[in-house]
């Protein structure tokens, strides 16, 4: 593999304009396949999950999802698409076995979703609006291992392994018009893009759009052009790049090699390329022909979709609030900058906390525990905040805990610990740990009482008006009573008996 | 008008992956024959004015309720394969040497 000798980001983008477009694959969370009733149950064993119409057996006819339909016009509304009042399904014809048909049942020129936008909101606040091509509706291809080779790749490998559970179910890709005018900030742009597809996904319902699982693919398209020029480059297509951090490292990659390309006198091929995860790097897949024949032609087995136009108002009509919008209400509300409100985003826990507040929790606790120590713990175990082993309602216990003063902020921390590692409640944590302030005034005022015996010279500085200097007491009894005692209090008591007043 | 051949469909069932007997390859032929010639008549009164048709009916929007079926089981899926390993289908090297 030869080493690509890269233009600097900034020379680049002195000389030359990036034009991008972007292609993203959702996988619907439909219970069954787009055209047939087989499970689309993530963790089946091997070809459990086919039929002979997802096989591609002679004779067998496929059925269109109703839900299918329904979130691919929701996905088109939502993208603010108009929507298509006949179309039909295509066959998209190519010798692959990872399609046991030979074809992929897709839509060609009738789209069921086009010209729409999408507008995105990058970290600072300034917001882009990104034109949408088209969405349209296809079915997702079978999984395949390649053996004998180094490390699972095809190449080399002797022969290939095929499980067709995948096979047919439903997808929606969407596909931007080019996007021109982001400059500097295509790839930023390129990033919120996603992020923000993959909220309105989510939003929507109709898919959990899990990256890391392969639910939401995007292939980054980028062609850079003297600046000042009208006619766009040539274009290189880096397939399936499945971070939102490695669609901007991509885009950026790809700008730098261009620019280099281009530098040298060199030309661009149309290519598609693989994106490497390990060092941001894309390398040559395979040089795209001139001219790639599918030999689309209409689907003969599947009769036109045509949604009526009052079906598709009754869905417009039930649309959720769009994130962006939401986002925007929900940082008035918590009164909080765009920058933290872009980091509640980037940690994935907005709706957390917007359940954890009606659950009770006051906007500012509910934030802190969310982006703090659970935040923190979903990290170290490298899992969705969602998935940690704690609810809203839990976290809005603890903080009214706080709130009425039963717990401290040490305690609180202890409280979710437990929580966490499934020893019930807060409530029942609290008790089996006993873990309560100490407000018990005896035990408290004996542990003042060791606290200055044991420290005279500290004691005697505060008797002489350093009244800082308490601090070092209440740490002794804070130590003393293993972070129990209502820190407030104890200093209290500790300037009540030295006989000072703050 | 060239009829179709034996030999013409000996390779589209292998294409299919269909096995068929001597007989029975005489008797597609024949038939596929008659299909054909039938087929190539549609060309005859087609006019610049007939839209082309991808479908016969004037159906709209037939779809199922998203409710799982039972699938085959893995052992009934892979019967047919010429070759298995792991309960997957076996196929040969994709990609040739580069």
């Amino acid at each position: 593999m030869t080493v690509t000798e890269l233009v600097s980001y900034e020379d680049a983008l002195a000389t030359y304009e990036p034009v991008m477009g972007l292609e993203v694959h959702v996988e619907l969370g439909t219970k069954t396949k787009m055209f047939c009733g087989c499970s689309t149950a993530l963790g089946a064993e091997p070809n459990s999950q086919t039929c002979p119409t997802c096989l591609g057996m002679p004779g067998s006819l496929p059925v269109v999802n109703a839900v299918g339909v329904e979130s691919a016009v929701k996905i088109g509304l939502a993208l603010h698409c108009e929507i298509a009042e006949w179309c039909r399904f295509a066959r998209k014809n190519y010798f692959y076995p990872d399609m046991p048909k030979n074809f992929q049942t897709s839509q060609y020129d009738e789209p069921i979703a086009f010209n729409g936008y999408l507008d995105v909101q990058l970290e600072d606040g300034e917001v882009f609006r990104v034109e949408i091509e088209r969405a349209h509706m296809e079915e997702d291809t079978g999984k395949s291992t390649h053996v004998g080779g180094a490390t699972g790749r095809i190449h080399g490998a002797s022969h290939s392994l095929l499980d067709y559970n995948r096979a047919g179910i439903p997808l929606i890709e969407i596909v931007t018009k080019p996007i021109v005018g982001a400059g500097e900030r295509a790839p930023e742009v390129a990033k919120a893009y996603v992020a923000e597809l993959r909220e309105l996904i989510k939003a929507l319902g109709v898919s959990e759009a899990r990256m890391e699982m392969g639910q939401m693919r995007c292939d980054v398209n980028l062609s850079l052009r003297p600046k000042g020029a009208e006619k766009f480059g040539t274009r290189s297509e880096t397939k399936n790049v499945n971070s939102l951090r490695s669609v901007e490292r991509a885009a950026r990659f790809e700008i730098q090699r261009h620019a280099a390309v281009l530098g040298a006198g060199g030309t661009i091929l149309q290519e598609t390329r693989h994106f490497h995860e390990e060092d941001g790097s894309t390398t040559s897949g395979r040089i795209k022909e001139e001219a790639e024949d599918y030999r689309y032609f209409p689907e003969p087995d599947l009769v036109p979709v045509a949604p009526s136009r009052e079906w598709v108002e009754e869905l417009r009509a039930g649309l959720p609030e769009l994130p962006r919008v939401r986002r925007n209400r929900l940082r008035e509300e918590w009164g909080i900058s765009e920058h933290e409100m872009q980091s509640v985003l980037n940690a994935g826990v907005i709706d957390l906390i917007t359940a954890t507040i009606e659950a009770g929790a006051d906007a500012a606790s509910a934030r802190k525990w969310w982006m703090g120590e659970l935040a923190r713990r979903a990290n170290e175990e490298g899992i969705d905040p969602t998935a940690l082993p704690i609810t809203p309602a839990q976290v809005a216990r603890v903080a009214a805990l706080v709130a009425e003063g039963a717990l401290n902020d040490k305690l609180a921390r202890q409280v979710i610990e437990g929580v966490l590692a499934g020893e019930g409640d807060p409530d029942a944590v609290v008790d089996k740990r006993g873990l309560k302030v100490v407000s018990d005034e005896g035990a408290l005022g004996t542990a003042v009482d060791e606290a200055i015996a044991g420290n005279p010279a500290i004691a005697d500085k505060i008797r002489g008006g350093k009244v800082a200097a308490a601090g070092a007491l209440v740490g002794a009894v804070m130590k003393a009573t293993r972070g129990q005692a209502d820190a407030a209090r104890v200093r209290e008591l500790i300037l009540e008996r030295l006989g000072v007043t703050e | 008008m060239p009829g179709i051949t034996r030999e013409e469909v000996a390779h589209l069932a292998r294409l299919s992956r269909l096995e068929l007997k001597d007989e029975e390859l005489d008797h597609f032929a024949e038939q596929l024959d008659v299909i054909i010639g039938a087929v190539a008549r549609v060309s005859d009164v087609a006019s610049e004015d007939v839209p082309p048709t991808s479908h016969p009916l004037p159906l709209t929007n037939v779809m199922r309720p998203d409710e799982v079926r039972p699938s085959l089981t893995p052992q009934e899926a892979l019967s047919g394969a010429p070759a298995q390993e792991q309960q997957r289908f076996k196929v040969p090297q994709i990609l040739g040497e580069e």
